[in-house]
C-alpha cells in the first residue's frame, strides 16, 4: 500500500472532509468505557444487543414449552406467557435485530468500508450507545416492575395495552415499554445521523456512491428509512403515554370495562395502528436491507466472483426503500379500515415483490460459474437465500388482500415473519460475524464448532417455521396461550407443536455453543493475518488487524477501483483490492468485458 | 457436496410435507371458496418458484464449488436476463394480484339480499342482535351499557325496542348471506370461524362488517382473532348453521331488548357525557 | 404528511441523480470522473439538516394525526388565543436576529454580533413565556389537556415544538460559553450560523402548526379532494 506510485493519485478529487485524526481517548475509561472510537462502540452496541437476545431467547423457550405441552408448566400463567411473547418481539425486532445491524455492523463496517477515519461525530455516536443502553436498561427494569412488564403484544395496540384486561395495563409496564422505546428512538436519531453524514461527507478520495460495497449501500439506505420511520413511533409513544397518565383520549373512544364507563371518548384506535404500522413496515426493511447489503458481500467474496448486477442491485435496495413507505396498511388489511385501501395498498405490496426478487435472482446467479469456497460465511449467506426466498414467497400470500383474510392473526403469520424477519436476518448476522470476527480479533472462529453450529441452527430453524405455516393454515390463530379443545380441526396439531418445541429448544442450545466459540477462539483461534478471505474491499486493506484507533495509519487510502473485482481476466491474483491501482494486462483481456 | 444435497432434501421434504400431511385447511362452510382458490393458485405459483431457485442454488453449489485451480468467470450483469427474468417475475405477480383483486371487491360488496346480524364483543364472550321485526337494529352507545342493557341499546330508539338479544350460541339460516356488524365496546377483538374464511377486527367507536353465505349445516367454532387481553384464548363460543324450521322455532325462544329488561333508562345514573368536562 | 414525504423524495432523488446511479463501475478502473459540481457542505450543517428532516418528519406525522382527527370530528377544531400572534412576534423576531448575529459574525463585527445574539435569547425567553400564556388561554376557554383529542393535540403538538425550541436555547447557551472562551473562532462562527438554521427551520414548523391548527390544512385537503373527483 505505501508504494503507490504518486502520479495515479494526482487526478484523485480532493478530500471532502479534512483528513482529521479523531481525538485519543487518554485513559483506560475512555478507551473501553466511554468510548468515542465507532470499532469500540460497535462492539458496545453488538454485545448489549446480544445480551438483550439472550434474554429474548429464553422467553421464546418459556413460551414455546407452553404452546409445545400446554398445561405442563404451572408457573406459566396466561399473564406470565402474554409478558414473554410481548417482550421477545420487542426485543427480537428493535433493541436485537435493528441495533445490531446499525449500531454494530453500521459503525464497525461505514467508516472502514469508505474509507474513513472514524464517524463524522464521535461524541455523538457515543452519546448514542448510552442513550440505547438506557433504553435496554429501563426495559429490563420493566420485568422488576410491580405487575411485571407489558404483555400487550408487540405490537401494543390500544386501547387494550393500557387498560386493566392486560398484563401491565394498569401498572407500570406498558410506561416503561413506552419510555423504552421512546429512549430507543433518541439514541437511534443520534447515531443515525452519524452513519448518513459519514457516508455522504467522510468517503475517501475516489470513493464514489457506485464502488461502494453493496454492505453500505444497504446500511446507508436502511439508516435514511429509519430516520423517517422512527418518528411516527415516537409520536405514537407520546401520545399513549398521554392517554394513559393524563387522561388524553388519542386513541381511546368511549369505552366500557367490565360494565363500568371508563372517562374516554372521542380518540380512534385505528390512529394507533396506521402510526405504528407507519414506523413497523419499514422497520421490516430496516432490518432487511443490511441484511440484503451484507449477504450480497458475502457470497461475492466467497464465490470469488464479483456480485451480479451490481447496478440493479442498488436500485433495487433504493426502489424497495422508497416503496416500503406506502406499503404500510397491507398489516391491517383486517383492522376494519376502509375497505377500499385494500386494492391500493395490496397492489403496491406485490410490486415490491418485484426488486425484491431481483435481489434473489442476482444472489444466485452470482453463484453460477462462480468459484465457491463453502466456507462458514457462505454457508450462512445460503441458508439466508433459502430461508429468505420462504419467508419473501409467503409474504406474497399475506400482501394480496384477500387471501390474507383467512390467514391474517394465524400462526401462519407468526412463520412469515419469523422466517423472513428472524431466521433470514439472524443467519445474515451469524455469516457477517464468521466474517468479520478475523479482523475484530485477529483470529479465525473455531470451524468444528462452527459447522455444528450452522447445520444445527440452519436445519433446526427451517423444521421450526416450516410446519408452523400449516398450523396457521388449519386456522390456529396466534397469541393463544392455548388452543384446548378445537372443533374446527380436521387433525389435531398438539403432535406439530410438541415437534416444533423441541426444535426450537434444541436450536436455542445450538447458540450456546456460538457464544462458547466467540469467547474461546478470542486467544485460542487461528491466527488470521492479513485479510484472510483475500477481499477487495476497503476494511481489510488496513495497515493493522485489527485495525488501529484511526483506521489507516498516517495516510487515508485512494480507491481506483469498485468493491468487486473478483477473478478478473489478465489479473495476476482472484482479487484486486479497492486501493490497488494496478491495470490488469489489457490484451488478455476478452472483448467487451473491459475497455 | 453436503449442502447441494442438504438444498435438494429440503424441496422434496417441503413439498412432500405439504402434499402427504395431514394438516390443511378446515372444510369450507360458506360460499368462499373464492378465497380458497385464491390461496391456491398463490401455493401453486410460490411453491414452482421456491423449487426452481433452491434447487438452482443446489445445482450452482454442487457444479461450480471451489476445486484446485477453478477460477470465476467475470461478469458484471447481463442485460437480458435481468430484464427478462423481472418480466416474469411481474407476470407471476399479476397472476396473483389480479383474482384477489376480484375476490376482494366482491368480499366488500354485500349483496341486497344479505340479513344483518350485530355480533357484540367485550372482554371476553360474544352475545348478538337480530334487527327484529322492523328488519332494523336500533342505535347504540357505550354511555348506555348497564346490568340491564348490556350491549348499550338505545332505549330511545323506536327501532331498538324489537330488537332480538342473543346470548349464547347464534342460529344461522342455512344458504341465507348474512351481513355481520361488529361492534366492540372495550378493546380489539375480531370475531374469527375458520369454517367461513372471513373475519374482521372489531374496534370500539365504530361498526365494521363482513359478508358470507353458510352453505352447509353444522356446528361452528367462533375464536377471538386479535389479542384482547389475558383470556384471549378462552374466547370462544358457537355458530350453528341450520334449516329454515329449526332456525324459527329458535328465534321464537330468544328475548326482544323490550323482553330484555324493560328498557327504562335509570334516570339516576349519571351517564358518560355528564361525567366529562367537555361538552 | 404526504406532502412533507413528497418533499423529501424530491431531494432525495435529485440526490440520487447526481450519483451517476447508471454507471458501470466495473469499466472504470482509476480516478473516478470528477464530480458534475462538487458542493461541500460542512458536516455539521448536513447533520442538521438531516435532523431537521427528521424533527419535520416527527411534526410532519402529528398534523397528520390531527388532520384525520378533525376529519372525523370538524367541530373539535380549537379556537386559537389571540395571545398566539404574539408568541409568533417573538419567534419572527427572534428568527430575524440570529440572522444578523450570523451575519455579523461573518463580516467579525463583534459588538454588533453579541447584541444580536442577547435579542434572539431574550425574543426566545418571550416566546416560551407567551406559549405559557396560550396554554392558559385555551384552559380558561374550557380546552383542557384530557378533553377531546384535538384540544390534546393542540397542547401536545405546541409543546413538542417548545421543547424543540428550549433544546435550541440550550444549544444557544453553548454558543455564548465558546464565543466567551474563544471569541470569534471559526467554530463558533459555524454554530451560530446553525443556531439561525435552526431558528428559521422552529419558525416554519409553527407558522405551519397554526395553518394546521386553524384548519387550513384540512381545507386544503379537502379542496384537492374536491379537484380530484
Amino acid at each position: 500500500m505505501a508504494d503507490i506510485p504518486h502520479e495515479a493519485e494526482a487526478d484523485l478529487p480532493p478530500l471532502e472532509v479534512p483528513d482529521v485524526m479523531p481525538p485519543h481517548a487518554h485513559s483506560w475509561l475512555g478507551k473501553w468505557v466511554f468510548s468515542q472510537d465507532a470499532k469500540y462502540i460497535a462492539i458496545q452496541y453488538s454485545g448489549t444487543a446480544v445480551a438483550i437476545g439472550l434474554v429474548a431467547l429464553v422467553l421464546s423457550w418459556l413460551m414455546r414449552l407452553q404452546l409445545g405441552f400446554p398445561g405442563t408448566f404451572d408457573f406459566i400463567t396466561p399473564e406470565a406467557y402474554y409478558q414473554f411473547i410481548t417482550m421477545h418481539g420487542m426485543i427480537m425486532v428493535i433493541y436485537l435485530l435493528t441495533a445490531i445491524f446499525l449500531g454494530g455492523f453500521g459503525n464497525y463496517l461505514i467508516p472502514l468500508m469508505v474509507g474513513a477515519r472514524d464517524m463524522v461525530f464521535p461524541f455523538v455516536n457515543m452519546l448514542s450507545y448510552w442513550v440505547y443502553l438506557a433504553a435496554v436498561l429501563v426495559l429490563v427494569s420493566s420485568f422488576f416492575a410491580p405487575g411485571g412488564p407489558t404483555g400487550a403484544g408487540w405490537t401494543l395496540y390500544p386501547p387494550q395495552a393500557i387498560m386493566s384486561g392486560t398484563p401491565g395495563g394498569a401498572q407500570a409496564g406498558i410506561l416503561l415499554m413506552l419510555l423504552s422505546l421512546i429512549l430507543f428512538i433518541i439514541g437511534f436519531t443520534m447515531g443515525g445521523l452519524n452513519y448518513v453524514v459519514t457516508v455522504l461527507q467522510a468517503r475517501t478520495r475516489g470513493m464514489t456512491m457506485m464502488r461502494l460495497p453493496l454492505t453500505v449501500w444497504g446500511i446507508f439506505t436502511a439508516t435514511v428509512m429509519a430516520l423517517l420511520a422512527f418518528p411516527a413511533l415516537f409520536v405514537a409513544c407520546v401520545m399513549m403515554m398521554f392517554d394513559r397518565l393524563l387522561g388524553t383520549s388519542f386513541f381511546m373512544p368511549a369505552l366500557v370495562e367490565f360494565g363500568e364507563q371508563l372517562n374516554y371518548g372521542g380518540g380512534t384506535p385505528i390512529a394507533f395502528q396506521h402510526l405504528f404500522w407507519f414506523f413497523g413496515h419499514p422497520e421490516v426493511y430496516i432490518v432487511a436491507l443490511p441484511a440484503f447489503g451484507i449477504v450480497s458481500d458475502l457470497i461475492a467474496v466467497h464465490a470469488r466472483k464479483n456480485i451480479f448486477g451490481y447496478r440493479m442491485m442498488v436500485w433495487a435496495i433504493v426502489i424497495i426503500g422508497g416503496l416500503s413507505f406506502i406499503v404500510w396498511a397491507h398489516h391491517m388489511y383486517v383492522s376494519g379500515m376502509h375497505p377500499w385501501f385494500g386494492f391500493f395498498f395490496a397492489t403496491t405490496t406485490l410490486i415490491i415483490a418485484v426488486p425484491t426478487a431481483i435481489k434473489v435472482y442476482n444472489w444466485v446467479l452470482t453463484l453460477w460459474r462462480g468459484d465457491i469456497h463453502l466456507t462458514l460465511p457462505m454457508l450462512f449467506a445460503l441458508g439466508f437465500i433459502v430461508t429468505f426466498v420462504n419467508g419473501g414467497l409467503t409474504g406474497l400470500f399475506l400482501g394480496n388482500v384477500v387471501v390474507d383474510v383467512p390467514l391474517s392473526d394465524t400462526m401462519f403469520v407468526v412463520a412469515h415473519f419469523h422466517m423472513v424477519m428472524g431466521v433470514a436476518p439472524i443467519m445474515v448476522i451469524f455469516g457477517a460475524i464468521y466474517h468479520w470476527y478475523p479482523l475484530i480479533t485477529g483470529r479465525m472462529l473455531n470451524e468444528t464448532l462452527g459447522q455444528i453450529h450452522f447445520w444445527v441452527t440452519f436445519i433446526g430453524a427451517y423444521a421450526i417455521f416450516f410446519p408452523m405455516h400449516y398450523v396457521g393454515l388449519v386456522g390456529v390463530p396466534r397469541r393463544y396461550y392455548e388452543l384446548g379443545e378445537a372443533s374446527f380441526l380436521t387433525t389435531p396439531v398438539d403432535g406439530l407443536n410438541a415437534f416444533i418445541t423441541v426444535a426450537a429448544l434444541v436450536v436455542g442450545a445450538a447458540q450456546m455453543l456460538f457464544l462458547f466459540n466467540l469467547g474461546w477462539s478470542i486467544r485460542r483461534g487461528r491466527d488470521a493475518g492479513h485479510n484472510p478471505w483475500r477481499a477487495t474491499s476497503l476494511e481489510w486493506q488496513t495497515p493493522d488487524v485489527p485495525p488501529r484507533h484511526g483506521n489507516w495509519g498516517d495516510r487515508l487510502p485512494p480507491v481506483y477501483r469498485w468493491a468487486y473485482d473478483y477473478s478478473v481476466p489478465g489479473a495476476p491474483d482472484d482479487f484486486i483490492a479497492q486501493n490497488d491501482p494496478a491495470t490488469p494486462d489489457p490484451q488478455a483481456v476478452p472483448h467487451g468485458v473491459r475497455p | 457436496m453436503r449442502m447441494a444435497l442438504v438444498l435438494v432434501l429440503i424441496v422434496v421434504a417441503s413439498v412432500a410435507f405439504h402434499l402427504v400431511s395431514p394438516w390443511w385447511w378446515t372444510p369450507i362452510a360458506s360460499d368462499w371458496d373464492y378465497i380458497d382458490n385464491t390461496l391456491v393458485i398463490t401455493f401453486w405459483i410460490t411453491g414452482l418458484v421456491f423449487a426452481a431457485v433452491v434447487l438452482f442454488m443446489a445445482y450452482c453449489v454442487f457444479r461450480f464449488r471451489h476445486r484446485e485451480g477453478r477460477k470465476a468467470e467475470f461478469n458484471p450483469e447481463n442485460r437480458r436476463l435481468e430484464i427478462w427474468l423481472s418480466v416474469a417475475t411481474g407476470i407471476g405477480v399479476a397472476a396473483m394480484l389480479v383474482p384477489g383483486l376480484f375476490v376482494w371487491k366482491q368480499f366488500i360488496t354485500v349483496p341486497d339480499d344479505a340479513v344483518e346480524v350485530e355480533v357484540f364483543a367485550q372482554q371476553w364472550y360474544w352475545s348478538y342482535r337480530l334487527p327484529g321485526e322492523d328488519g332494523q337494529l336500533g342505535t347504540s352507545d357505550p354511555e348506555y351499557v348497564s346490568a340491564d342493557n348490556p350491549l348499550g341499546v338505545n332505549p330511545h330508539d323506536r327501532f331498538g325496542a324489537d330488537d332480538v338479544i342473543v346470548e349464547g350460541d347464534l342460529y344461522l339460516n342455512l344458504n341465507q348471506p348474512v351481513k355481520v356488524l361488529l361492534r366492540s365496546i372495550d378493546v380489539l377483538h375480531n370475531f374469527y370461524v375458520p369454517e367461513f374464511r372471513a373475519k374482521m377486527d372489531m374496534v370500539p367507536g365504530m361498526v365494521t362488517y363482513y359478508w358470507f353465505e353458510p352453505i352447509r349445516t353444522g356446528e361452528f367454532e367462533v375464536l377471538c382473532a386479535e389479542y384482547c387481553g389475558i383470556s384471549h384464548s378462552f374466547m370462544r363460543g358457537f355458530v350453528r348453521v341450520v334449516e329454515q324450521d329449526e332456525y324459527d322455532a329458535w328465534l321464537q325462544g330468544q328475548p326482544t331488548f323490550a323482553e330484555y329488561a324493560g328498557a327504562v333508562p335509570d334516570p339516576a345514573r349519571a351517564t358518560r357525557v355528564a361525567d366529562r368536562p367537555e361538552p | 404528511m404526504i406532502v412533507f414525504l413528497l418533499v423529501l423524495a424530491t431531494i432525495i432523488g435529485l440526490w440520487l441523480s447526481r450519483q451517476r446511479l447508471a454507471s458501470k463501475p466495473w469499466l472504470e478502473t482509476g480516478a473516478p470522473p470528477a464530480r458534475a459540481e462538487a458542493v461541500a457542505v460542512a458536516p455539521a450543517r448536513l447533520g442538521l439538516a438531516v435532523f431537521l428532516a427528521v424533527v419535520g418528519g416527527l411534526f410532519a406525522m402529528l398534523g397528520s394525526a390531527f388532520v384525520m382527527q378533525i376529519d372525523e370530528y370538524p367541530w373539535q377544531l380549537v379556537p386559537l388565543p389571540r395571545m398566539i400572534w404574539f408568541s409568533t412576534a417573538a419567534l419572527v423576531a427572534a428568527s430575524l436576529a440570529l440572522h444578523r448575529a450570523a451575519g455579523a459574525a461573518r463580516r467579525a463585527e463583534p459588538g454588533r454580533r453579541d447584541a444580536a445574539l442577547a435579542a434572539a435569547t431574550l425574543a426566545t425567553l418571550a416566546f416560551l413565556a407567551g406559549q405559557g400564556l396560550v396554554w392558559r388561554a385555551l384552559g380558561d376557554g374550557g380546552v383542557v389537556l384530557s378533553g377531546t383529542p384535538a384540544g390534546s393535540l393542540v397542547y401536545l403538538i405546541t409543546g413538542l415544538h417548545g421543547l424543540h425550541v428550549l433544546g435550541g436555547l440550550v444549544a444557544l447557551g453553548r454558543v455564548w460559553l465558546r464565543q466567551a472562551q474563544r471569541p470569534g473562532s471559526a467554530q463558533a462562527r459555524a454554530a451560530i450560523a446553525l443556531c439561525a438554521i435552526y431558528w428559521h427551520a422552529l419558525l416554519f414548523v409553527w407558522l405551519a402548526l397554526i395553518a394546521l391548527f386553524s384548519g387550513l390544512a384540512n381545507e386544503v385537503l379537502a379542496l384537492f379532494g374536491a379537484l380530484l373527483t
